[in-house]
């Protein structure tokens, strides 16, 4: 299993202080978080993708190659990249270098956004957002996995004998989660090409994405790629934690109060009470993160918003220390309990490598069975 | 015996409510239509005024919290739908349409809806028409010709020329819901079915 944060990238005053962070401010301290992601002994670091202020983060394999040359062992990934409005060619392309760049490290997750004019501002028209996602994924799934694409759709410009470069490192693409909040269509899109699907759990209640995810798990098993346990799901948390519960209800509610999400609406008890937000202790944390499993099943990769709302980077450095020493540790033993043998870890390229020579040398032998048949 | 899953839903604020008052006398009086006609009413009210937290952090984040999730499940299965607002500043009150903006605006269509509502002075009646039946047509129900209007003064005034009587204008208005509600027990919602990928992906083929 896997366990890692995820940022928005938002820029957000310090509502106990008035002050703004600059954009090279928050853009720098992203990549501090990151850095110290693998320094705490996390798994992942992904990075969501805005193109409108008060977000920094418009060029997410820019900022993943930077931290790609300074990590040795963090798996970069993204929540989200836009399939609807980024051209999936140029997904291909700079997903597929920074793969090289990162040796292997990179996976990313597809989801369609949720600011309206982003999609006219890159020349879409945002009822056409399924559709556009099904399609686009549809030519990225291709280019990764054959040599020389002819190819035409509703959206994008016809491709005739295009090979999209470089190639996937080791000819393996890079795993894809499918992100989606309330779309049973992305459910089964992600079953159907048996990717993984996230759940950004994080704003709704439970039963919400228990529909979604066994929906998903039930498809991934139709289509043939595993049983529904095996099928990889992933899930976000929000966390915020002192040594002791009051420090924390304390220090976090300024921050929850004006977050630009949920603030100035439901109270900090309500929204604990409803939701995966969890403020208090380490060990408040540990227990109802171990709950996720009990609501959805074993999964894959856990990941934590720790830096929005306008946190100040020492607060989210200690946060990540404390997350690295004293919850991820007893989590990742937890977790590893009663896992039934069957269901997989989180996805790695090697692990994709590896099935994949497993698949070809099926087909090598197959191949020798029938000549040796004909013979 | 058919039984019919009503809803009302009522938005007046004090306690006692002259719109409270006004919904229980048309669930009332649509009870007795039914029962005229053999068939049995299960009303369940919802009042707005004891979900206005709920509304407003819904507005904010996105969902619902539990109670206010029943409540806009229970408009989602209903068989009708009854739906009183005092009226503010010359339409339906703010706590009212932030319920309805919430639901999902597909689950009335077709269902039948009784528009009431309450005010000062009959002056406001035409709210009924130029806003509540409006927003009802919009979420595609089937609207109740009657609508019913009950002004401060309506709770003790006999009949004058030309105008009917509130037990009669909600008599009226009772007796054509009833006559709307279906006779027979409505199909269990279907499960929430996704469309497989290969059709999904055949719908972009370019022609």
């Amino acid at each position: 299993m896997q366990f890692g944060i995820f940022t928005v990238g938002d820029v957000t005053p310090d509502p106990t202080t008035g002050r703004t962070p600059t954009e090279h401010e928050r853009i720098m301290a992203m990549v501090t978080i990151a850095l110290k992601a693998e320094e705490v002994g996390l798994d992942v670091f992904a990075t969501g993708e805005h193109h409108n202020p008060p977000f920094v983060p418009s060029s997410p394999t820019t900022m993943l190659g930077w931290i790609a040359a300074r990590t040795e062992r963090l798996l970069l990934s993204t929540a989200t990249t836009l399939i609807t409005t980024n051209d999936p060619v140029k997904i291909a392309e700079d997903f597929a270098m920074l793969q090289h760049l990162a040796g292997g490290r990179v996976d990313l997750m597809m989801g369609r956004g949720n600011t309206g004019p982003v999609y006219p501002w890159f020349g879409q028209d945002i009822r056409q957002g399924i559709p556009l996602a099904i399609e686009n994924y549809a030519l990225l799934h291709k280019l990764w996995r054959e040599g020389v694409v002819d190819w035409e759709g509703r959206f994008r410009t016809p491709l005739q004998g295009f090979t999209s470069t470089p190639r996937p490192l080791d000819g393996v693409p890079p795993f894809v989660w499918h992100g989606s909040i309330r779309s049973p269509e992305i459910a089964e899109q992600a079953a159907f090409y048996g990717d993984g699907f996230f759940a950004n759990n994080i704003f709704w209640p439970k039963e919400h994405f228990q529909r979604l995810i066994s929906l998903y798990r039930e498809r991934y098993a139709h289509y043939g790629h595993g049983s529904a346990e095996q099928a990889y799901v992933g899930l976000g948390g929000q966390v915020f934690m002192r040594k002791n519960s009051q420090d924390a209800v304390r220090e976090f509610r300024p921050y929850f109060d004006n977050a630009p999400v949920y603030g100035h609406g439901p109270s900090l008890e309500e929204f604990t009470e409803q939701t995966p937000l969890t403020v208090g202790s380490p060990q408040e944390v540990i227990e109802k993160t171990l709950t996720f499993r009990e609501s959805f099943g074993d999964y894959q990769r856990q990941l934590f918003l720790m830096d929005h709302a306008g946190l100040p980077l020492k607060t989210v450095l200690e946060q990540l220390d404390l997350l690295g020493e004293e919850v991820i540790p007893v989590l990742r033993e937890e977790f590893a309990k009663g896992r039934p043998a069957g269901v997989p870890g989180g996805p790695t390229h090697a692990a994709r490598v590896a099935a994949a020579e497993r698949a070809a040398g099926d087909d090598d032998r197959a191949a020798s069975a029938a000549f040796g048949t004909r013979a | 015996m058919t039984t019919h899953g009503l809803v009302v839903v009522t938005a007046g604020l004090g306690r006692p409510s002259a719109t409270r008052l006004l919904a229980d006398r048309l669930t009332e009086a649509t009870g007795r239509h039914l029962a005229e006609a053999g068939r049995e009413v299960e009303p369940t009210v919802i009042e707005l005024r004891e979900l206005a937290t709920d509304i407003a952090g819904h507005l904010v984040t996105g969902f619902p919290a539990p109670a206010l999730r029943r409540a806009l499940d229970a408009v989602g299965n209903a068989d009708g739908l009854i739906a009183v607002s005092p009226v503010f500043a010359a339409s339906y009150s703010g706590l009212f349409k932030s319920f309805f903006d919430l639901l999902d605006p597909t689950v009335l269509t077709g269902k039948p809806v009784l528009i009431a509502a309450t005010g000062g002075t009959p002056r406001h009646s035409l709210a009924l028409e130029y806003a509540l039946r409006p927003l009802f047509v919009y979420l595609h129900a089937t609207v109740v010709p009657t609508g019913v209007f009950a002004a401060a003064d309506d709770w003790g005034s006999g009949a004058s020329a030309g105008t009917d009587t509130l037990p009669a204008r909600i008599d009226r208005a009772a007796a054509q819901l009833a006559a709307l509600l279906p006779a027979a027990a409505r199909p269990a919602a279907p499960e929430e079915r996704v469309v497989p990928f290969e059709q999904q992906l055949a719908a972009l083929r370019p022609d």
